[in-house]
């Protein structure tokens, strides 16, 4: 029996118990002279008994499936003949690997008695524990189940008791948030501290040399790899900074004309279009970028005389500031729009026109969030993929020239984890590196970002 | 003092002209601005209309085929596994070979076949499958699909004066062009591109596989964003104490929406892939790292749906005598679902464009079987887009296109619902 086909099971069952839950309240109210009698309604009763007979079988189930390979592993090592027991670390995992080969079905090569024996007992130690489990999370189930429909009471607070449930699950439900970070912080801590080990971290972050290439074999050219990461740092600041220069400017100036000078029918009108911008996958961005923009620089560039890489900065940074635009402008309309009418009217009073009342006194009113908005937008540019890994380069030039070709972070972090990779070649750590940096410079750029945005509503409010 | 008054007038009237060519000014920004965005949504949408419209055209050629069994090898008719084997490929070259005669070295035979697509002979089989009886020994004529070269040729030359010829030789170019003046060559609906999964041809290549990839992993993603983001949004909105532990979960919500989104594919290659040992490729780890990455969009729509159920609701509730969880449930949950129904779609639809950390857990491998299930080896339409651009061939320009106004079609249908069900359900208090 599969886990699917057990949970299944376990529903029915707990569907079951919440009928004969609520049968059992219905009858013994009726001995009592009616429902009103009941603490709580019939429903609870039957919800009440559901969970004790679904949340044990869960449980084990969940348990169940977390310890079952740890134990079949103990117990195949424990069959294996002493001299192959006490065999290190890796070549007991060769070994466990060729056993579980045998297991799957491909036998091919293997003559070994004592390995046939051992994949034997592996298959017969699988189909054991699938039906252990069965038995174990049914009965378990059914036990619970019973207990649960045996104290029931009129007096009993079911009702109270599910809710507590219901708040518990929910509590479950919001924490998620905060284990997802755990999770990227400790996955990508773990492995950076592994690829730390062999790359000293001084050398990985002020490195100017970038060529992960690991050599299988000592003697080849270049054998070592070069870890060091500031040419990456280098392209993704040189792309965000000409993506920046497009949507900065461009965004800024959409979210004034909407917000102070087009009428409400130009505005409802032209927003959600902006908006579609943001809206389009970053992966069609980048064949844009790559197919149309990128060639077309090219040909131009050559029209001028200049020699632009095809896979030229430029390109990257123009579709990724369109792509940031409606960020900006978005954002900014918010902090525009939250400035009171009042300092408006107090300039015109003055005798300022509207472009002078909105460049000093609106706009200086609204810096903060609109800086917030242009920092957030700077992280997303650092953390954008899909158009650099398609338009920018991987060669790591250590340039300021936007015509050549550089590569970013998210580049390196895409071609080095991209297909089977084994977990222990720092070729493949480094790229965990290079998310834990991504991850604490955008994080570092949120928190300021949310910190002034904030504290600026604050001012007005 | 009269004399000043008069100087700071002058000055006003002087610098007024100048004043309002900036105030012009400023505003011609703006306009430019705005024009600018427009512009470049109005070019991307029509650069990929233009390459992509001629994908959901096929060449197709007609030959008269001649079911010869000799040559099909067949002696038993009613042995299904013959048909299955058969060499339809033989067939549709002797039918090349019966047309241009005059082919004869190998070099030419083999530039001739080369004219029809490679799965052309499964074509042929399926037919002949459905009624061999009374196919065996006959000749019909069977529109068979064109090479890519072919149909890239065959495009570019109606298209413009001068046409892209790729591979074709002269010789082959002529070949076409007799099939062309026998009118035995036809543009049809590409029906391959719908039908059909990835593929190292691109006449044979289709999106199915990855539509269908797509589907899967959008419907993990909401089966678990959905009640696990609505759950923590009544969890906080309605039960948190402030406290401590509660500012935590909030931060933590807000900086995880602003995470890159390769960032939660590194989390799903270490935690899922490595740790918990599951198998790469399939929508169900997919899915579950598009829920981590979602989540937050959900959650933060969900919490707005909830915090526009007027109080007054809850009260009243809670004045009949409801329990919390029952003016929950019965009323404050009802009264906000289109806004978190809303929430949800956009936020399906920001998982459906996404690619990056789907890349990271391995689906970009080349699957040509289309997946039945959520723990078959799949690929999504992103990144299907994002493997197809890579590709040499000049068919598979055309096709990405294609594939890239599928994808924008879906989004936009999504976006309208959503808007939609934001207009139609959602009620004002």
């Amino acid at each position: 029996m599969d886990t699917s086909t057990l949970l299944a099971i376990t529903a029915a069952l707990a569907a079951l118990a919440y009928v004969i839950g609520r049968g059992r309240s219905l009858s013994q109210a009726a001995d009592i002279g009616g429902i009103r009698k009941l603490n709580s309604l019939p429903f609870y009763y039957g919800m009440l008994t559901a969970l004790w007979c679904g949340l044990p079988a869960l449980l084990l189930l969940v348990l169940w499936l977390i310890f079952d390979e740890a134990i079949i592993q103990a117990l195949l090592i424990e069959s294996l003949p002493a001299d192959m027991r006490d065999l290190g670390g890796s070549e007991l995992g060769l070994l466990l690997n060729s056993v579980q080969n045998i297991a799957n079905g491909n036998s091919a090569g293997i003559t070994n008695p004592d390995l046939l024996a051992a994949g034997q007992l592996l298959v017969s130690l699988r189909e054991n524990s699938q039906r252990a489990l069965a038995v174990v999370v049914l009965s378990g189930g059914l036990l619970f189940g019973v207990f649960g429909w045996a104290r029931i009471r009129p007096q009993q607070k079911a009702r109270f008791q599910v809710e507590a449930v219901f708040k518990i699950v929910l509590l479950l439900c919001s924490c998620i948030a905060i284990v997802t970070t755990l999770g990227i912080v400790l996955s990508v801590l773990f492995e950076s501290l592994r690829f730390f080990q062999t790359v000293p971290f001084f050398d990985f972050v002020f490195g100017l040399d970038w060529s992960p290439q690991m050599a299988i074999r000592s003697d080849q050219v270049g054998g070592s790899g070069a870890f060091g990461a500031v040419p990456l740092f280098a392209g993704t600041l040189l792309i965000s900074a000409i993506a920046m220069l497009v949507a900065v400017p461009t965004g800024l100036m959409a979210a004034i004309y909407l917000s102070e000078y087009a009428g409400s029918r130009i505005r409802s009108a032209v927003k959600p279009m902006l908006e579609v911008l943001a809206g389009i996958p970053t992966v069609v961005y980048g064949f844009f970028a790559a197919l149309t923009v990128a060639p077309m620089i090219r040909d131009n560039g050559a029209v001028l005389g200049l020699d632009v890489s095809s896979e030229s900065a430029l390109a990257a940074g123009l579709v990724m500031g369109v792509m940031i635009i409606p960020f900006v402008s978005s954002l900014s309309d918010d902090v525009i729009t939250a400035v009171p009418q009042s300092l408006r009217d107090g300039s015109f009073g003055l005798g300022a026109t509207q472009s002078e009342t909105i460049r000093q006194v609106v706009i200086p009113a609204a810096l903060p969030g609109i800086v917030g908005g242009v920092l957030l937008a700077v992280s997303r540019a650092i953390g954008e993929t899909m158009i650099v890994v398609m338009a920018a380069g991987l060669a790591a030039n250590l340039t300021a020239n936007p015509l050549e070709s550089v590569t970013t972070v998210t580049v390196q972090i895409v071609t080095l984890l991209v297909g089977d990779q084994e977990f222990d070649s720092p070729k493949t750590l480094s790229a965990f590196a290079l998310g834990l940096m991504l991850f604490v410079v955008t994080l570092a750029l949120n928190y300021i970002a949310l910190h002034v945005v904030r504290k600026y509503r604050e001012q007005y409010e | 003092m009269n004399k000043s008054a008069e100087k700071t007038i002058d000055l006003v009237n002087r610098n007024l002209a100048k004043r309002y060519r900036a105030e012009k000014r400023f505003r011609f920004y703006g306009l430019l601005s705005i024009s600018f965005g427009l512009l470049c949504l109005l070019f991307l949408f029509t650069d990929i209309i233009g390459k992509g419209h001629s994908a959901f055209l096929q060449t197709y050629v007609a030959l008269d085929i001649h079911f010869d069994e000799e040559v099909l090898g067949i002696d038993n008719i009613d042995d299904p596994a013959q048909l299955m084997v058969a060499n339809y490929d033989g067939v549709i070259r002797k039918a090349l070979r019966d047309q241009f005669s005059e082919v004869s070295s190998r070099r030419d035979k083999r530039a001739l076949y080369a004219l029809i697509s490679n799965g052309a002979g499964f074509d042929l089989q399926r037919e002949f499958s459905l009624n061999p009886r009374e196919l065996l020994g006959q000749t019909r004529t069977f529109w068979l699909v064109a090479d890519d070269d072919v149909d890239t040729y065959l495009k570019s030359y109606r298209g413009s004066g001068e046409a892209f010829t790729g591979r074709l030789s002269e010789q082959q170019r002529g070949w076409v062009q007799t099939w062309v003046a026998e009118e035995r060559i036809e543009k049809r609906f590409n029906r391959i591109f719908f039908t059909s999964g990835d593929s190292r041809e691109p006449e044979l290549a289709g999106i199915r596989g990855a539509i269908m990839g797509s589907l899967f992993t959008l419907a993990v993603t909401l089966v678990l964003s959905f009640p696990i983001g609505v759950a923590a949004a009544i969890y906080l909105e309605e039960y948190a104490p402030k406290n401590k532990w509660t500012d935590l979960i909030e931060v933590n919500i807000n900086n995880l929406a602003a995470v890159p989104s390769i960032i939660f594919g590194l989390l799903g290659l270490a935690i899922f892939i490595n740790f918990f040992e599951m198998p790469r490729s399939i929508p169900l780890v997919g899915g579950i790292v598009l829920t981590l990455m979602t989540l937050p969009t959900v959650i933060i729509s969900s919490r707005a749906a909830i915090k526009s159920v007027p109080p007054s609701i809850r009260e009243a509730a809670l004045g009949i005598g409801a329990s919390k969880m029952q003016m929950i449930l019965h009323h404050v949950l009802p009264l906000a679902m289109p806004g978190m129904l809303t929430g949800a779609i956009i936020g399906m639809a920001q998982a459906l464009g996404e690619t990056a950390p789907l890349l990271m857990i391995g689906m970009v491998a080349f699957i040509v079987d289309i997946p039945g299930a959520v723990n078959d080896p799949a690929t999504v339409l992103p990144v299907q887009i994002f493997l197809w651009s890579d590709s040499p061939e000049r068919a598979f320009v055309e096709r990405t296109s294609a594939a890239i106004m599928v994808l924008l079609a879906f989004l936009i249908i999504m976006n309208t619902l959503a808007v939609w069900l934001r207009k139609r359900l959602e009620r004002r208090w």
